[in-house]
C-alpha cells in the first residue's frame, strides 16, 4: 500500500510529514525541486505503448521448437491406430510398434554415424546426460573416483555432478575463455589416470559457442577417458559423427530438432563397451540401461526428426546463417556498444546472445512483448539472477543483466527478423535514453571510473 | 520399370505444391513449405537422370499428401494471428 501525493507547498510538506511519521512502517520520500513532477507523460517518447496485436512472434529455438507438421504426420498413424506395446512378442500389435522403433532407432543412428544397437531411448536430454554422467561414474567408481566437465554445462550435467560430489567423487570445473571455449591443453592436464569421464557440451544452449569436439575427443581417446558430450543444441544444426568425434556418449532431444517434447536418446558405445549403471530400475528395455516402456509415438517423431535433420541440415543451416547475418547487420548499424557474447566464429548462428550496454535485460524483454525472446536459457529465466554462463566467459555485471538471446530456426522469417530488429533498435533507443547512466557515456564519461557512494 | 515424367507433369505437381503450402494456417509453417518447395525444384532444374527425376516426383508426390493432411489439421486447431501477420 503506498500513496503518491505530487506537488506539495513546503508548509503543507511539514504537517504532512508529522502525520505521516506517526504511522509505523512507512517510508517517506521526498523529492525537492521547482519543477513540477506529473504523471502525465507529456511525451510520447519514453512511454511504452502495445499499439500491436497478435501472437508474439518465437524467437527462443534454444528453448524449444516447434513440431515440424512432417513429424507430427509421421507421429499420428501411432497416436490414433497403432497402440501397440513395442515389447510385446506375442501379437501383431506389438511387432508393428517394434518395427517403428526399430527403424526410428535406425533414422537416429544415421544422422550420427552410429550403430542403431548403440541408440537407447530416454525421455530427453536431461535424463541422458545424467545416465551418462551418473551412470558411468557410478559403474567405474571402484577403480575411477574422478570426472571432468566445464563451467558452461547446461544445468542438469553440473547438478548431476554435484550430486556425485556428494557421493565421494571429485569433479573438475574447467574454466573456459571469454570466447566461451575450452583450453585443450587445460583439458589435458586435468586428467589423470583416475578420470573416468569427461563430460562437453557440443554446443552451448545460452551462447551458442561449438567446442572442439573432436580435438576433445582424440585427446580422451589417448588417455583412454570416456568422452561424453551434451549435444542437445547441436544435433541437427551442425554435423556430427561420433566415429569421427571420438564420442563415446552423446546426449539427444527431440524437442529441440523440431520433434516431439518428452523424447530424447543416449548414444552409448558399444566397441570399446561403454558400461553404465541404469538409474531406473524395472522391466529391462533398452538394453537393461533405460527401463520402461518405449513411448512408440514419440520415439517415431524423434526418428522422422532426425531424417528430416539430415535432409534439411545444409538447407536450414544456410537459411538460419543468412538470418542471423542479417539480424547483426541491422542491429549494429543502428546500435553502438551491443556485444555479442561468445565466440564469433566458433558458434552456431541460430543462437544470438547479445549485450545491449546501458540497457536494463528485462526492462528490454518487457519492451519487447511481441518477441517470444529469452535471456538465456529457460531453466533459469524465471530468476533475475544473470546467467552462471555469461559469468564464466568473465562478462561484466553489468553486461550479463543486459543480455538477451535470439534463437533463430527453421521457420523463421526474413520478415520477422527485419520486424525484431526494428523492434529492438527502437526500444533499445528508447531505453537508452531514459538511462542517466546512457547520458554520461555520451557526454564522455568512462563508467567504470565512479565511485559509487554508499549510504 | 522407370516412366518418362513429363515436365508439365513436373510443372503441375509444382503448382499443386505451392497451393497446398499456400493453406497452411500457421504463418512459419505457411512461409517455410513455399520456400522450400521453391528452393527445392530451383535446386533440382538442371537433373537429367531419369532415375533420380522419379525419385523426386515420387518424393514430392508424398510431400503433397503431407502437406494436404496436415493443413486440415492445422485448420483444426489454428490460433489468432501472429503481430507480423496483422500488420501486413
Amino acid at each position: 500500500m503506498f500513496r503518491i501525493i505530487y506537488n506539495i507547498t513546503h508548509s503543507y510538506l511539514n504537517k504532512t510529514i508529522n502525520r505521516i511519521l506517526q504511522q509505523e512502517n512507512i517510508i517517506v520520500m521526498v523529492l525537492p525541486g521547482n519543477r513540477k513532477i506529473s504523471n502525465r507523460a507529456d511525451n510520447d517518447k519514453f512511454s511504452l505503448k502495445h499499439e500491436e496485436i497478435g501472437r508474439p512472434l518465437y524467437f527462443d529455438a534454444q528453448a524449444t521448437t516447434p513440431l515440424d507438421p512432417r513429424v507430427l504426420d509421421a507421429m499420428l498413424p501411432y497416436l490414433v491406430s497403432y497402440h501397440g506395446n513395442p515389447h510385446s512378442r506375442t501379437h501383431t500389435y506389438g511387432w508393428e510398434s517394434e518395427a517403428a522403433v526399430e527403424k526410428a532407432r535406425e533414422q537416429v543412428a544415421h544422422l550420427i554415424g552410429a550403430d542403431p544397437k548403440e541408440i537407447i531411448f530416454t525421455s530427453g536430454a536431461t535424463e541422458s546426460n545424467n545416465i551418462s554422467v551418473k551412470g558411468v561414474a557410478r559403474f567405474y567408481a571402484p577403480r575411477k573416483k574422478h570426472i571432468v566437465t566445464t563451467q558452461i554445462e547446461h544445468k542438469c550435467v553440473l547438478d548431476s555432478c554435484r550430486a556425485l560430489e556428494g557421493e565421494g567423487f571429485k569433479v573438475t570445473y574447467l574454466p573456459v575463455g571469454p570466447n566461451g571455449i575450452i583450453n585443450l591443453q587445460e583439458l589435458e592436464e586435468a586428467l589423470t589416470p583416475e578420470t573416468s569421464l569427461v563430460s562437453v557440451m557440443t554446443v552451448n544452449n545460452e551462447i551458442g559457442v561449438k567446442q572442439p569436439i573432436a580435438e576433445i575427443g582424440a585427446i580422451c581417446k589417448k588417455k583412454k577417458v570416456f568422452f561424453h558430450t551434451d549435444a542437445a543444441q547441436a544435433l541437427g544444426k551442425i554435423a556430427l559423427d561420433v566415429n569421427a568425434m571420438n564420442i563415446d556418449l552423446m546426449s539427444i532431444s527431440g524437442h529441440k530438432i523440431y520433434g516431439p517434447k518428452g523424447i530424447g536418446a543416449l548414444f552409448i558405445r558399444r566397441r570399446p563397451r561403454v558400461r553404465v549403471e541404469p538409474i531406473q530400475s524395472g522391466g529391462g528395455q533398452e538394453r537393461g540401461m533405460r527401463s520402461g516402456t518405449v513411448p512408440t509415438p514419440l520415439v517415431v517423431g524423434l526418428g522422422a526428426a532426425c531424417e528430416i535433420a539430415e535432409r534439411e541440415m545444409k538447407y536450414d543451416h544456410a537459411w538460419v546463417e543468412k538470418l542471423s547475418q542479417r539480424f547483426l547487420d541491422k542491429i549494429y548499424s543502428k546500435l553502438t556498444h551491443v556485444i555479442r557474447n561468445g565466440d564469433l566464429e566458433q558458434s552456431y548462428p541460430g543462437c544470438l546472445n547479445l549485450s545491449f550496454a546501458y540497457v536494463e535485460g528485462e526492462s528490454l524483454l518487457m519492451a519487447l512483448k511481441d518477441v517470444a525472446l529469452s535471456s538465456g536459457s529457460a531453466c533459469t529465466s524465471a530468476s533475475l539472477e544473470p546467467s552462471y554462463v555469461l559469468r564464466a566467459i568473465g562478462t561484466d555485471e553489468d553486461l550479463a543483466h543486459s543480455s538477451i538471446r535470439f534463437g533463430l530456426g527453421r521457420f523463421t522469417t526474413m520478415d520477422e527478423v527485419d520486424y525484431t530488429a526494428e523492434k529492438t533498435i527502437k526500444h533499445v533507443e528508447r531505453l537508452r535514453e531514459m538511462s542517466p547512466l546512457w547520458e554520461m557515456v555520451q557526454e564522455g564519461v568512462d563508467i567504470k571510473t565512479i565511485k559509487w557512494s554508499q549510504h | 520399370m522407370v516412366s518418362n515424367i513429363s515436365k508439365t507433369q513436373i510443372l503441375s505437381i509444382y503448382k499443386s505444391l505451392l497451393r497446398e503450402s499456400e493453406k497452411f494456417s500457421n504463418y512459419n509453417f505457411r512461409s517455410y513449405a513455399i520456400r522450400r518447395v521453391r528452393d527445392a525444384f530451383k535446386e533440382h532444374k538442371s537433373l537429367t537422370d531419369k532415375n533420380l527425376i522419379n525419385k523426386e516426383y515420387q518424393f514430392a508426390k508424398d510431400n503433397i499428401a503431407i502437406i494436404k493432411r496436415q493443413v486440415v489439421i492445422g485448420e483444426m486447431y489454428k490460433t489468432e494471428k501472429l503481430v507480423i501477420e496483422n500488420q501486413q
